[in-house]
């Protein structure tokens, strides 16, 4: 599903976006510290950062809905900071309950056309081309509140596509919706997204998410850029202690001659890099266990303090209060955090005991 | 009257039967208030309008409060004098009421304007006739003043013991009323129907005629009948203004009660009121599928 | 930006028509008879001892009927909210009937009970203004103040307060008086402030009924002789109970707020 390709083929459709210096003050606070980033013509960028972090902001930045208090936006090279929201010619999908109740699918995905004055008859044909796309071409005629969440998020979709935007701009469309539609309509907008070949800026709190559909990732901290690149590189190259935190689960482990050792080198270790039931390691216990399907996730207490391991969820695996031999790193490096040059990291955790 | 207070039977789903008749008989002492100390004198004023003082069964108080020259005219100018108040105190009110919200949330012009509103929704009568006299009376103060500016109101015409003076008045506890009515629904606006109609290419006028507008309307509709319902029972404030020269139903009723003249007049008078709660009922009616048709579309 | 300019418009046309009469009638009510102006007609209160009475009499009503408006709606409302939130748009159109039905209509069928039944109920239930404007002004009272307390719970997470309470062990009754009372006591006061405003101001029912001890009617007795008398007590009660409302505005505020951070 997700495009592994540093860079995205540019489509005919795809139009570069950039941020330049973008400053943001609501008083004394900065919701956006200086941004500058690039999306590349046609790739789906996500804006990956806690609550508060100023994704957010700037997408609403981007879409005209608020202006920036220095710095510029510029879309397809043009300069729109100054450019009404209704002029900037994106399409945006909001978090939920943004379909207008007294209209119907149809008429929603209609709308744009409408203020655009195209005519009936081509509004029709694109609305329901549209609705084909998203998989709702039978409910054309629903109103919003006969339909579940996912299908009013499948017609917003379709209603930002329908002007056919030059920026599809996604403000967390996701986070009000189930586990299981929230998988599916995810991999649904990617489809569609890659199909279309636009431009996309997908907003979101959920690593998860950003890595699972984004050509790149820019993970964002108290309004300035952390790191931008691809989700492998963000996931096993964190450019800063906040990404490796933020981005994934991180153990930090001290190792020396390939084996977890006190008072070794601290090396960032993912869960998966890690192993149980290794005959010579360190003495563990298992402090939690839980169950994710194919792996199983371990908390252990260790001399060396706590330790989370993703092991391959099979029988035998110990149990909670089990004692075990202790965890292993693999020697296979892609699970290995590359070690931060220079930087302190924090210490690993302490130890519950 | 009574069918209107009666909690329906159990929601279809989710709640299993037995919980709901539970559920209902929480109800029971609201409802039954209501239905004693509203109810229960409406029910005297419809068995009176349909019976002689003697209490035989008659229709002849109907026919004769329906066609009497001098009912009639009341019965026109309560319902021109309620509707245009309705309306213009529904769209003043509405647009007093966005222009708050729109202000700082919670800000003292909010606070202000929302705990005034409950006053002078209640305010009439005597009190309000007078305020009025003294503002816009012959020797008022704004007549004074528009009359230094170069307007001189009574030389247009204007009398406040008018139709029009009258309305001016209803006015004043008509917008307080329709701005605790219609908050609600315009707090119900979300901002993302806004943004997302903007991000569409739609100006301001075309979110509100395409988007905001139709959201409103059945909110907007039913609050304007309850601001009719409410000129049409206002009764103190007009005979205290223009000491009953202008014929309304209420002061034809309040005069038809008290009347000695004819033997009749009581029941005639029950009559009066019972014409009235046929027009409250079908205000009512009206009211309710409005109401039904807005929590339709309230988004949550 | 672009809105601004119909704001202003609409708020100072609104502030025109609102202030305006107000402010004659502040005008009126403080001139003397010798020409100047003064408090005099303000004093009327406490020295008119029929006036005084009256407002004794008409304090106490609004007492009687706000206790009986919040006993009704408050556990209506929560009742409402937590098991039967179907009919809660139907309760709210009965909130309603009040405010269309004319109060004439309803003086017009009390009146025909008060003349044509006896027996010791309604002998008891017509004996003094008090107990016989009370029951009624409680309907009139009921659509703001069921109003002021919904939107008040609308506020709170009333179904987990109630919840908490009952998990650790207080029954719904006290529930509702230790949990629930608190959280929302600015919109109660609210509701029971706006009663007030409703008592010191009906005349319609008072004066077919021919209780004529209430204050309002007191007042508009008085201007038959004192134009002036009348005025300013109108006007100060209107002022009165618009100030307490504000007041308990301000305050709800400012204990959310603290709350809140």
């Amino acid at each position: 599903m997700t495009s592994t390709a540093d860079a995205p083929v540019a489509t005919e459709r795809g139009v570069a976006v950039e941020f330049r210096e973008l400053r943001r003050s609501y008083g004394n606070t900065h919701a956006l510290d200086g941004l500058s980033l690039a999306l590349r013509p046609g790739e789906l960028l996500a804006l990956l950062g806690p609550s508060g972090c100023g994704k957010t902001t700037a997408l609403r930045l981007l879409a005209g809905f608020d202006t920036p208090t220095s710095g510029e936006v510029l879309i397809g090279g043009r300069d729109v900071t100054g450019v009404p929201a209704a002029k900037r010619d994106t399409g945006m999908v909001f978090q939920a309950y943004s379909l207008f109740p007294t209209m119907t699918a149809a008429e929603n995905v209609a709308f744009g056309l409408r203020m655009r004055k195209v005519g009936p008859a081509e509004r029709k044909r694109r609305a329901d081309e549209l609705l084909q796309v998203v998989g709702l071409g039978e409910r054309g005629g629903s109103y919003p509140h006969e339909m579940s969440g996912g299908q009013q998020q499948r017609v917003a979709l379709a209603r930002a596509l329908a002007v056919s935007p030059s920026v599809l701009l996604l403000d967390e469309p996701l986070s009000a919706l189930d586990a299981r539609v929230r998988v599916q309509l995810r991999d649904e907008i990617r489809r569609v997204q890659l199909a279309e070949g636009i431009t996309t800026l997908f907003v979101t709190h959920d690593q998860s998410e950003a890595l699972a559909v984004a050509d790149r990732v820019a993970v964002l901290n108290a309004g300035k850029l952390e790191q931008v690149g691809t989700p492998q590189e963000v996931y096993a190259h964190p450019a800063t202690p906040f990404v490796a935190e933020f981005v994934g689960t991180t153990n930090h482990v001290p190792v020396a001659d390939g084996r977890i050792t006190p008072g070794g080198e601290t090396r960032q270790v993912r869960p998966e890099g890690l192993a149980v039931g290794v005959p010579d390691g360190l003495a563990a216990t298992v402090l939690t266990s839980t169950f994710l399907g194919p792996v199983t996730r371990l908390v252990l207490t260790t001399e060396v303090g706590e330790l989370v391991v993703d092991a391959t969820s099979r029988p035998g695996l110990p149990a909670i209060g089990d004692p075990t031999r202790s965890p292993w790193p693999r020697s296979d490096s892609r699970t290995q955090i590359q070690r931060l040059a220079g930087n302190g990291l924090r210490p690993p955790r302490e130890s519950l005991e | 009257m009574s069918e209107l207070l009666e909690a329906p039977a159990a929601p279809p789903d989710r709640v299993r039967p037995t919980r709901s008749w539970g559920a209902a008989l929480g109800l029971l002492p609201f409802v039954g208030y209501l239905v004693v100390f509203l109810g229960g004198p409406l029910f005297f004023v419809i068995s009176g309008a349909l019976s002689t003082p003697e209490g035989q069964p008659t229709l002849d108080n109907l026919v004769a409060s329906v066609t009497s020259p001098q009912y009639q005219a009341a019965f026109v100018s309560s319902l021109v004098l309620s509707a245009v108040t309705a309306l213009v105190g529904a769209v003043f009110g509405a647009f007093l009421a966005q222009a708050v919200l729109t202000g700082r949330r919670d800000g003292p012009l909010q606070r202000i304007v929302s705990t005034a509103s409950g006053v002078l929704a209640y305010f009439g009568g005597v009190p309000l006739a007078f305020a009025f006299i003294a503002a816009l009376g012959q020797t008022g103060l704004a007549t004074a003043f528009l009359r230094g500016v170069g307007v001189d109101l009574y030389g247009l015409g204007f009398r406040i013991d008018s139709l029009t003076g009258l309305g001016l008045t209803y006015v004043y506890f008509q917008v307080p009323l329709m701005v605790i009515l219609i908050t609600p629904a315009l707090e119900g606006l979300l901002p993302q129907w806004r943004e997302a109609a903007e991000n569409l290419g739609a100006s301001a006028w075309a979110y509100w005629r395409h988007v905001a507008l139709p959201v409103l309307a059945p909110a907007f509709g039913g609050a304007t009948l309850v601001l009719f319902g409410n000129a049409f029972a206002a009764y103190a404030t007009a005979l205290a203004l223009t000491s009953g020269s202008i014929p309304l139903l209420p002061t034809a009723i309040a005069s038809a009660l008290s009347g000695n003249v004819l033997a009749n007049q009581q029941n005639v008078g029950l009559a009066l009121g019972f014409d009235m709660v046929v027009v409250i009922a079908v205000v009512m009616v009206g009211y309710l599928v409005l109401q039904r048709r807005a929590a339709r579309w309230s988004a949550r | 930006m672009r809105g601004r300019r119909w704001r202003v418009v609409v708020l100072v046309l609104a502030a025109v028509y609102f202030l305006v009469p107000l402010l004659s009638a502040a005008e009126f009510s403080l001139r003397t008879p010798g020409g100047g102006y003064g408090v005099g007609n303000y004093l009327a209160i406490v020295t008119d001892e029929v006036l005084f009475t009256s407002l004794l009499t008409s304090l106490q009503i609004a007492v009687f009927t706000a206790v009986l408006v919040l006993v009704l709606v408050v556990p209506t409302a929560v009742w409402v909210r937590l098991r039967f939130p179907s009919v809660a748009g139907l309760l709210e159109s009965a909130t309603i009937l009040p405010i269309v039905v004319p109060p004439v209509v309803m003086a017009a069928g009390i009146a025909f009970v008060q003349a044509n039944l006896g027996g010791p109920v309604f002998r008891a239930l017509f004996a003094s203004s008090a107990t016989a404007l009370t029951p009624f002004y409680v309907v009139l009272a009921l659509p703001f103040a069921y109003r002021a307390v919904d939107n008040g719970l609308a506020a709170i997470p009333l179904r987990t307060l109630v919840e908490a309470a009952r998990n650790l062990g207080s029954s719904l009754a006290s529930a509702l008086l230790r949990v629930v009372l608190p959280a929302i006591r600015s919109a109660v006061l609210g509701a029971a402030f706006l009663t007030l405003a409703l008592v010191l101001g009906e005349i319609v029912i008072a004066r077919i009924l021919l209780y004529t001890d209430t204050f309002p009617i007191a007042v508009v007795e008085v201007g038959r002789s004192a134009a002036g008398v009348s005025v300013a007590l109108s006007l100060a009660s209107l002022v009165f109970t618009w100030v307490l409302l504000l007041l308990v505005s301000f305050a709800g505020g400012r204990r959310s707020r603290k709350a809140s951070s």
